[in-house]
């Protein structure tokens, strides 16, 4: 004879919801408290490396949206070929990864930053320099382990929560 | 101004008029201004209670931006209604609309005029105050209905049509299930009630608390009898087409009626304001607030039932049930009136019996599935 017929499922049920009064809420208060990303995300903008890019393009070409504008020349001074300016439209970006994935030098990387909204469609598009890495945008350890190694392990919403402070 | 130390130092005298300052009408001024902020404050207690225990039963915190906790979460709340516009739909019953409200929210105040918070702290000490609190009560659904029919919306009009056939089945198993401890206690009065319960009710009325509690739950529309505002189906029923000051009153006649049903319950059954140490009206507050989370808890766990499940519910489970309760109280008080444990401990057993006989007449698919 099942009891589960007989009223004992109802009180199953309410010794569940019971139980969840003294359990860890599954809340994050984002403002307040942050949890650290998955260190392969794939962030809100990229991050260039200016030294190690050969102005080969083959980032441009991967692009399914073509948001990457590389203009290339030669620098007869110090007789080089350079890269004159790497422009990435970040509203056009789908955060696909191609690029990072097609680069031949690891000169491109996905940003491990999440908060870089802007209020103007004119700063989504940045080049050259902003687009360098710095303390606001770290590299993203996506497609490249051995920057994932450096950053801080993910943390799970069932894990307790520290109030930042601040 | 009347003097209120009495109040303070919880040594009242009788209901009496003639004993208060003021006279009858010193007597009437205060308990109703006393009432009705009484209601209002409990109901807001109620809202924060009902969000702050439900957001933890579903694993969140539920509302705790506004003020220490979140405590001013339901002033917030009514802020923002009050100030929001108020809009009348172009096919809508205008006068019905705007009545609506007001006819569904005068007669829950009236409940609270024969509960009492002390010994004799009452509005009014009727001798029939549970008739009163049972014919009042319903009166509601005419608000509700107005509400639904005003606005010229169908789901509105479904939800109230709704709400009147879970009233009209379930005030059955309701005044039933209130005989059992009129029969104990040997009067109508919620004041001699209270008084009559040196051993609490539900001790003595264990089947007749479960009924009570179920039907008031429907009566009241919680969930999970709360067809009427079915979200997932109707909208939110009667109330779609109300918005600012008047949604804000059905806002408060829902909770209000609960923090009716909740006080009248723990008149009846959890021994009203009596209890050792603390002051009388704290422990009528403790209990109120008590009940009131357990319908919280019923509501956090259950899910919706359907109009047939709900009627089914009501001839089929509570109206037997309360009959039979009904039986053997009376048989009890004629035969054993002094013998309260005994009643317990036969109430007790005749209740898990008839419940466990009964529930398996409301096997999952009627009983032709098998899980």
């Amino acid at each position: 004879m099942k009891f589960e017929h007989f009223g004992l499922g109802l009180l199953k049920g309410m010794t569940v919801t019971f139980r969840h009064i003294f359990r860890h809420p599954t809340v994050n208060q984002y403002p307040y408290q942050r949890l650290n990303v998955s260190r392969r995300i794939r962030g809100n903008e990229l991050v260039w490396d200016k030294k190690r890019c050969t102005g080969c393009a083959t980032c441009a070409k991967a692009c399914p949206q073509g948001a990457i504008e590389i203009v290339t020349g030669a620098n007869p001074v110090e007789n080089r070929y350079e890269v004159r300016t790497y422009r990435v439209d970040t509203g056009y970006c789908i955060q696909c990864g191609l690029c990072v994935e097609s680069c031949p030098y690891d000169a491109i990387f996905m940003g491990y930053a999440y908060e870089r909204a802007k209020y103007r469609r004119r700063d989504l598009v940045q080049e050259n320099d902003t687009l360098l890495e710095s303390k606001e945008r770290p590299k993203s350890g996506y497609f490249h382990p051995e920057v994932a190694a450096g950053l801080p392990a993910q943390t799970l919403l069932v894990e307790k929560i520290v109030e930042r402070k601040d | 101004m009347p003097d209120i130390s009495p109040l303070l130092t919880g040594h009242l005298p009788a209901a009496t008029a003639a004993y208060w300052p003021g006279g009858y009408w010193g007597h009437w001024a205060f308990y109703t201004t006393a009432l009705i902020t009484f209601a209002l404050l409990m109901v807001m207690g109620a809202i924060y209670i009902e969000r702050r225990l439900l957001g933890r039963m579903q694993s969140r915190l539920g509302p705790n931006r506004t003020g220490p906790f979140g405590l001013l979460q339901p002033v917030a709340d009514a802020l923002k209604v009050l100030i929001k516009e108020d809009i009348i739909p172009q096919p809508a019953d205008r006068l019905v609309h705007w009545l609506a409200p007001v006819v569904a929210f005068v007669p829950v105040v009236m409940i609270f005029a024969v509960v009492p918070f002390q010994k004799g702290a009452l509005l009014a000490d009727l001798n029939i105050g549970i008739l009163y609190v049972v014919a009042v009560s319903s009166l509601t659904t005419v608000g509700i209905f107005m509400a639904g029919w005003g606005s010229s919306n169908k789901y509105s009009l479904l939800g109230a049509m709704r709400n009147v056939a879970a009233v009209v089945s379930y005030e059955i198993p309701l005044v039933l299930s209130i005989l059992g401890v009129v029969l104990i206690a040997g009067s109508l009065s919620l004041n001699e009630i209270v008084l009559a319960q040196d051993i609490p009710f539900i001790f003595l009325q264990p089947m007749g608390f479960l009924l009570f509690f179920m039907a008031a739950c429907a009566e009241i529309n919680r969930s999970p009898f709360d067809l009427m505002e079915a979200d997932s189906e109707i909208v939110a029923g009667f109330h779609t087409e109300y918005s600012g000051m008047k949604f804000a009153m059905f806002y408060l006649v829902e909770y209000a009626e609960a923090i009716a049903m909740s006080a009248i319950i723990s008149v009846l059954f959890l021994g009203g304001w009596r209890g050792p140490l603390l002051p009388p009206w704290l422990w009528f507050v403790i209990k109120v607030f008590a009940v009131f989370g357990f319908m919280v808890w019923t509501r956090a766990t259950f899910p919706r039932v359907r109009i047939d499940q709900l009627m089914a519910f009501a001839w089929k489970f509570l109206l037997p049930l309360s009959l039979i309760n009904l039986f053997v109280t009376a048989i009890q008080v004629l035969t054993i009136p002094d013998a309260p444990w005994l009643v317990f401990i036969i109430n007790t057993a005749v209740m898990i019996l008839l419940v466990i006989i009964w529930s398996g007449l409301f096997k999952v698919g009627w009983g032709r599935v098998e899980v």
